[in-house]
């Protein structure tokens, strides 16, 4: 604890973070890569990742003349989510639609539709969908089926009947996914920043011969790791605060948490990312090695923290190895926080790995550079 | 003979020797710079790395941990009523493949699971159900709540619940329709609605984005900072010559990476190869132009090899990822993003791989994304012949 | 095609003799300018350079000598004038220029993960030359080149000198009539050093016209012409000789000057009439200034009881002289050091240091004690063993037997407040390329954890006693050669240490700096600081008191300069320099290694 507290008022230690910070913040031309792009991505990506399903192409094969088959297509004709009904008049173009990727389903209504439901019986309609984009394609049926409901509710106006469940979407009474993408992607845009700053602090300083010159002055390495986490620690924090501002302020997604959980969150998120990042240059002797390991380590990091498809529907050992991703964890944090109200309770069972992930990763660099004295 | 004819001799040797060497375009010293490229490429253990462990690693996480399909979603059922249809509706959630139920007598019991996140919603059967259930009246019998912080799972968990909830209903007055309309879904190309089955093709294009993009990018740059390109430049080789044998090993690198991973996904990964393995090939052929020539002209006009990836980073691998249509709909993009996404060759591969995978050659599907590709790739490259001079001069 | 191809080689022929036959130069230069941005590198001259010779092209750093070669080469455009390459002018016929002309880049090219057969099959077959057809080639490049035995050893796993011979022989390929090398000796041994001279006199024998750029200004005498650079402006142009003969009986020697040599060097370059000096051994070599007289360096001698000689000048003492002598003999920075106060005299110790990684033996069993205030160098062949020895006693490597002190500490276990007794200067002068000047100035200030007044007070004496002031804010990888060693100096001496290392301190930089550079060390030492070199140059040397020679791993002779110059006389060297002590030295040990190897192959 006392060698902890002396390191705040070590003259070596604060010449070495201020190299770590000027080395990245002098050149503006580096200032500008560290912060623009992410602020960009935030933006575009925040647009660009939907799963909901809008402006869509939908044909429609009508053998029905009647009644019910026209108020179907006239209410789907009419349904925001699309774009454009092609009516065709054969199988064959109706084939050649999908096959084509023109329409994303197609409609068959056979001839004996309108007469099934006016003689009481249930009419069916077939709907063709295209298989490739399997997840748009069951949400376009979910569309389908609720404006089916609708008509089928159109029909028996007559006889009672009524949804039998209520449905409350909590946190997020209208599933707004923006929502959902804009705190989940501040938390990747600052876990890359961050490794890939990182990763090439070390590797760089070996390959240009500083290291060495570090390593013979009397400095400790564990005074070299922690200049080190500086740097990252004061960019992350930055673009953190900048897009959870902008999620709360311009995107305008509720923040109903507490400001004050999420920043010690916040700054054991990116700790615990600046370990895995060190760890890897510290192993890496060029920064060819140190960016393609980062690389390496931080796509699928991305892909299982959760972020695309929740982690329970991933294979048990996944799931293990999910536990070790910082990401997975301060994902659940910072939705947690922006539009649940998460307890503190359930804000420290998420950092409690996170300070383990750092603890250990850190310590690993520590280890790794003195066994490099060898 | 004398000293004067042997002397012409030996002129006209050099000459012959001079007239190949000056030639715009030489075969041999194509097959130099290839072998040369090549033996680096085998020899260094980070292009291996990127080039095929990373895709193995990739293809895997896209074919399981990526699943678009719900799965055993945990939600909990508060059971405030004992009367026996309570009881049976409770089972029907028990008993169904994709719900994973907690039982509840108290609501506030799972209120705060689901607020720490161990639930994904719950379903409330109340006291009165049984009164509700034969009232008569039209009216709700039970209540759904969901996490709507996490959008699909949300919808899920509604569309799913209310399924059950009218099933069970259905089952208990068989003989009155739920509905009068039915819509029967057939998903085409795809009728398990596997989401590996989509997501494996596109993930390709991911994987041959970091090669073509990503790795040449590098490889080019590298050869600019360690002074090797200086060398290079000062022998009789023609530009062209440089950038095609430079080139030529990563497009054989892509290509067999393709043929391994679409192996890989038809052995492996249960994706059927619906089309032909000439149109895979000419598709993954052409989609490789634009991407070699987007690496390259990065690393021409970076030089070094931290911007370069960088720069293939942000304007390669993310826009493939995330806006190629393999992962979210370009449809239901902003127009703006939309616009973007057709300067993106990933794009045109996408929407064919998926194709040619999943329901066979559809020409009319393949020849404009052929047509898009290469005319982004021919751009790229007229632009990287123009950056890269036969001099040290920028 | 071929008929196409046909027309325009004979085209491109007749023209070549019509030009040959018009002027029988390797290549013209003809008012030359080239400008990057503000900065004018090449400032209107013109020159010939001959067939069948060795032209020198020297001058100090930023002279424009890589600029110069870079044109001749087609790799740069000049803003004007022209220059023509065997009759091919190297921009509009820039295709001819690679075909004609062979060139090795300062770093030169070559694939490190090939091997050496594979690098030299890719420049044949970029040159148009078929590997199988020209096998007699390969065999007399790689006899040439005694690169034979190594052939499948990958690039990258050669030593400094091995690299050069293979870059040498890939500039080779298909007998270019003119070579142009630059600076193909920087970090190379003097036994490497001395092939790579023979292969390229073998060149000129043959009639090709080989241009040689250099800083060592004893290659610069063996040329047959030099060219002489200075910021941009051709100074001279002729013979070496020529030059040195305009200094004829300015040179003189000091001789048997004994310990107090530094002090001796230092008050003779104070002299009015004294223009350079330098340290050989025992002795001191000065030049006198132009219409300079002998009366003060008499009077000195005479002071310090030596005896004065005139000597025969080198082309060195004529450089130094037309740029204006040297600098003086006063250390600024000396000056201001408190001297210094060690608990013993010994400031460095080795005892049977050993390492290993894995089979190979980079030090074996190296033992020696360097006392407090001395100078010692540390010398070899490239890939001896020099810099895993250095690393291991400032603690960067940990042994894998033995044990080595720095003032009384073992550096692996030591505190910051041990590893604070030393400085280090790193190989190529590690500085930070992304901080400025100052920052880089207040970061070692930081580092070795200096504070408040003190540490402003330092920062402010190196930027005097450096003149590093008009650079402060610029970053140190837009620095002339010569402020980024002094800035590398000034980092190291920082924290005021008793002990410095220097790793190469002055690979590939201008005599004129590297003087300097050696004030400050010669001042050092006299105040009782303690110094450890390693060094290729072979002048460098001869400031040490005394001086280590390694050769595979092994310790082989440790000495004074002198007395290792003493051991090399003979027949053909009567009066042998340091470079033949070296050679001399190496082939010997060589030659015990053969007998040892015969009398076990014996047993």
């Amino acid at each position: 604890m006392r060698r902890f507290l002396n390191l705040f008022v070590n003259a070596r230690l604060r010449a070495q973070i201020v190299k770590e910070l000027l080395s990245i913040l002098r050149d503006p031309r580096s200032r500008i890569i560290v912060f623009v792009p992410p602020l960009m991505q935030l933006l575009i990506f925040t647009f660009a990742t939907t799963l909901e399903v809008r402006n869509a192409d939908i044909a429609v094969y009508d053998r029905d003349a009647g009644h019910w088959s026209h108020e179907l297509v006239a209410r789907i004709d009419a349904a925001d989510f699309v774009n454009e009904i092609h009516t065709v008049h054969s199988p064959e173009a109706l084939r050649d639609l999908i096959d084509r990727r023109a329409v994303i389903a197609a409609l068959n209504i056979g001839p004996e539709f309108s007469r099934d439901i006016a003689a009481g019986k249930v009419g069916t309609v077939q709907v063709i969908v295209d298989g490739r984009r399997s997840n748009a394609g069951q949400i376009t049926v979910g569309y389908l089926n609720t404006i089916a409901a609708g008509v089928s509710a159109a029909v028996q106006r007559d006889t009672v009947h009524a949804n039998p469940v209520v449905v409350r979407h909590w946190f997020n009474p209208n599933l707004i996914y923006r929502w959902f993408v804009v705190p989940a992607l501040s938390g990747i845009l600052v876990f890359f920043s961050a490794l890939m700053i990182t990763s090439l602090s070390i590797s760089r300083e070996r390959e240009l011969g500083t290291f060495d010159q570090l390593l013979v002055s009397p400095t400790t390495t564990f005074e070299i790791i922690v200049a080190k986490t500086m740097p990252a620690l004061a960019i992350g924090l930055v673009l953190g605060l900048m897009m959870i501002a902008a999620a709360a302020f311009v995107f305008r997604v509720p923040f109903e948490g507490s400001f004050w959980l999420l920043m010690p969150s916040l700054l054991l998120f990116i700790l615990s990312v600046v370990g895995i990042g060190l760890m890897i240059s510290s192993v890496s002797a060029t920064q060819q090695q140190a960016i393609l390991g980062a690389f390496a380590i931080g796509v699928p990091a991305v892909l299982m923290s959760g972020f695309a498809t929740p982690v329970e529907n991933m294979p048990t050992l996944l799931q293990w190895l999910a536990e070790a991703i910082p990401l997975k964890h301060f994902l659940v944090i910072v939705e947690g926080t922006f539009l649940k109200a998460m307890p503190a309770s359930d804000i420290i069972a998420n950092t409690w790995p996170l300070v383990i992930i750092a603890l250990v990763t850190l310590s690993m660099a520590v280890v790794f550079v003195r066994s490099r004295l060898e | 003979m004398n000293d004067q004819t042997s002397k012409t001799v030996d002129s006209q040797a050099d000459l012959i020797q001079d007239e190949r060497a000056q030639r715009a375009f030489d075969w041999r010293r194509l097959m130099a710079l290839v072998r040369k490229e090549s033996l680096q490429a085998i020899r260094d253990p980070s292009t291996i790395l990127i080039a095929f462990v990373l895709p193995i690693i990739l293809l895997f996480l896209f074919a399981y941990a990526v699943s678009l399909d719900v799965r055993e979603v945990r939600i909990g059922v508060v059971l405030e009523s004992d009367s026996a249809s309570a009881q049976s509706l409770a089972a029907a959630f028990a008993g169904t493949r994709y719900l994973k139920v907690t039982p509840a007598r108290d609501r506030r019991e799972v209120a705060e699971q689901v607020v720490s996140g161990q639930l994904r919603g719950y379903v409330v059967i109340p006291q009165d159900f049984e009164k509700r259930l034969t009232s008569g009246q039209p009216q709700s019998v039970v209540q759904v709540i969901t996490d709507g912080s996490l959008p699909n799972t949300a919808n899920f968990v509604a569309n799913y619940a209310q399924g059950v909830v009218l099933n069970w209903q259905a089952s208990r007055h068989s003989g009155r329709p739920v509905s009068v309309i039915n819509l029967e879904p057939r998903y085409w190309f795809n009728a398990e609605l596997e989401s590996r089955r989509s997501l494996v093709p596109g993930a390709i294009a991911i994987v041959m984005t970091i090669i073509g993009t990503m790795l040449t990018a590098l490889v080019v740059a590298r050869e600019w900072e360690r002074g090797t390109m200086e060398a290079v430049l000062s022998t009789p080789a023609s530009v062209v010559e440089i950038l095609i044998g430079k080139l030529l090993p990563y497009f054989v690198l892509g290509m067999a990476a393709t043929l391994a991973s679409a192996a890989l996904a038809a052995f492996v990964f249960d994706v059927p190869l619906r089309g032909s393995l000439p149109a895979l090939l000419i598709l993954s052929a052409v989609f490789l132009v634009p991407a070699l020539g987007q690496g390259l002209l990065i690393s021409s006009v970076t030089k070094n090899q931290f911007l370069a990836s960088q720069i293939a980073l942000f304007s390669g691998f993310l826009p493939a990822f995330l806006l190629s249509g393999f992962l979210f709909e370009i449809d239901a993009m902003p127009v703006p993003i939309q616009a973007i996404t057709y300067l993106i060759p990933a794009r045109y591969f996408v929407s064919s791989l998926q194709t040619v995978f999943l329901a066979g050659d559809v020409w009319a599907v393949f020849l404009p994304d052929l047509a898009a590709m290469m005319a982004i790739g021919v751009f790229f490259f007229a632009i990287a012949k123009r950056k890269t001079r036969k001099n040290l001069e920028s | 095609m071929s008929n196409v191809n046909h027309v325009m080689s004979t085209a491109i022929t007749s023209d070549v003799f019509r030009r040959l036959g018009k002027n029988n130069a390797a290549v013209m230069i003809e008012d030359v300018v080239k400008r990057f941005g503000e900065v004018q590198a090449l400032n209107g001259f013109s020159a010939e350079i001959q067939y069948g010779r060795l032209t020198g092209l020297v001058g100090p750093d930023g002279a424009g000598k890589t600029t110069l070669m870079r044109i001749m080469t087609g790799l740069l455009v000049p803003n004007s004038g022209r220059v023509t390459l065997a009759g091919f002018d190297v921009v509009d016929d820039n295709e001819a220029i690679h075909i004609v002309s062979g060139y090795m880049p300062q770093r030169f090219g070559l694939y490190e993960d090939l091997s050496v057969m594979e690098n030299m099959r890719l420049y044949a077959q970029l040159r148009g030359m078929d590997a199988d057809q020209h096998g007699d080639i390969f065999d007399s490049l790689l006899d040439f080149t005694r690169l034979g035995p190594f052939t499948k050893r990958l690039a990258g796993k050669l030593s400094g000198g091995m690299k050069q011979k293979l870059g040498l022989a890939c500039a080779l390929m298909a007998k270019p009539k003119v070579l142009l090398l630059d600076e193909p000796s920087v970090g190379v041994d003097p036994v490497s050093r001395q092939d790579l001279w023979r292969m390229v006199q073998e060149l000129t024998d043959d009639g090709m016209a080989v241009v040689w750029s250099t800083a060592y200004l004893d290659e610069a005498e063996r040329c047959q012409s030099v060219l002489l650079l200075n910021e941009g402006k051709l100074e001279f142009n002729g013979p070496p000789q020529e030059l040195t003969d305009q200094i004829k009986e300015r040179s003189y020697r000091l001789e048997q000057v004994g310990t107090e040599r530094r002090a001796v060097l230092s008050k003779a370059l104070n002299l009015a009439s004294v223009g350079d000096g330098v340290i050989q051994g025992d002795a001191v070599r000065v030049v006198l200034r132009e219409d300079a007289n002998t009366r003060e360096i008499k009077a000195l001698a005479d002071d310090v009881g030596a005896s004065l000689t005139l000597v025969q000048p080198r082309f060195e003492d004529a450089f130094i002289d037309l740029l204006g002598g040297g600098p003086g003999g006063t250390s600024a920075l000396a000056e201001r050091i408190d001297a210094v106060e060690l608990g013993s005299d010994v400031a460095v110790s080795c005892r049977n240091l050993t390492k290993r990684f894995g089979d190979f033996t980079a030090t074996d069993d190296v033992s020696f004690e360097v006392q407090k205030g001395e100078i010692f160098g540390l010398l070899g062949p490239n890939g001896a063993g020099k810099s895993t020895t250095f690393k291991m006693l400032c603690g960067l490597f940990k042994p894998t037997e033995g044990e080595a002190q720095v003032v009384g500490h073992d550096l692996r276990y030591a505190t910051g407040s041990a590893k604070s007794q030393l400085g280090y200067m790193a190989q190529k002068f590690s500085l930070y390329g992304l901080l400025s000047v100052q920052q880089n100035l207040e970061f070692s200030a930081g580092v070795y954890g200096l504070e408040g007044d003190i540490k402003r007070q330092r920062i402010d004496e190196m930027i005097n006693t450096f003149d590093l002031s008009q650079y402060l804010s610029t970053s140190p990888d837009s620095l002339p050669l010569g402020y980024k060693q002094r800035l590398a100096l000034a980092c190291a001496l920082m924290h005021r240490p008793p002990v410095l290392f220097l790793d190469e301190p002055t690979s590939g930089v201008d005599p004129i700096t590297r003087r300097e550079f050696w004030t400050h060390i010669n001042g050092l030492a006299r105040k009782g600081v303690t110094i450890m070199v390693t060094t290729h140059f072979m002048d460098e040397a001869e400031y040490c008191d005394r001086v280590a020679m390694m050769y595979r791993a092994r310790l082989i002779a440790l000495d004074t300069p002198d007395a290792l110059k003493q051991g090399a006389v003979n027949e053909k060297h009567p009066d042998p320099t340091m470079e033949d002590a070296f050679i001399h030295l190496v082939e010997s040990a060589q030659l015990d290694d053969e007998a040892r190897r015969d009398a076990k192959a014996a047993v």
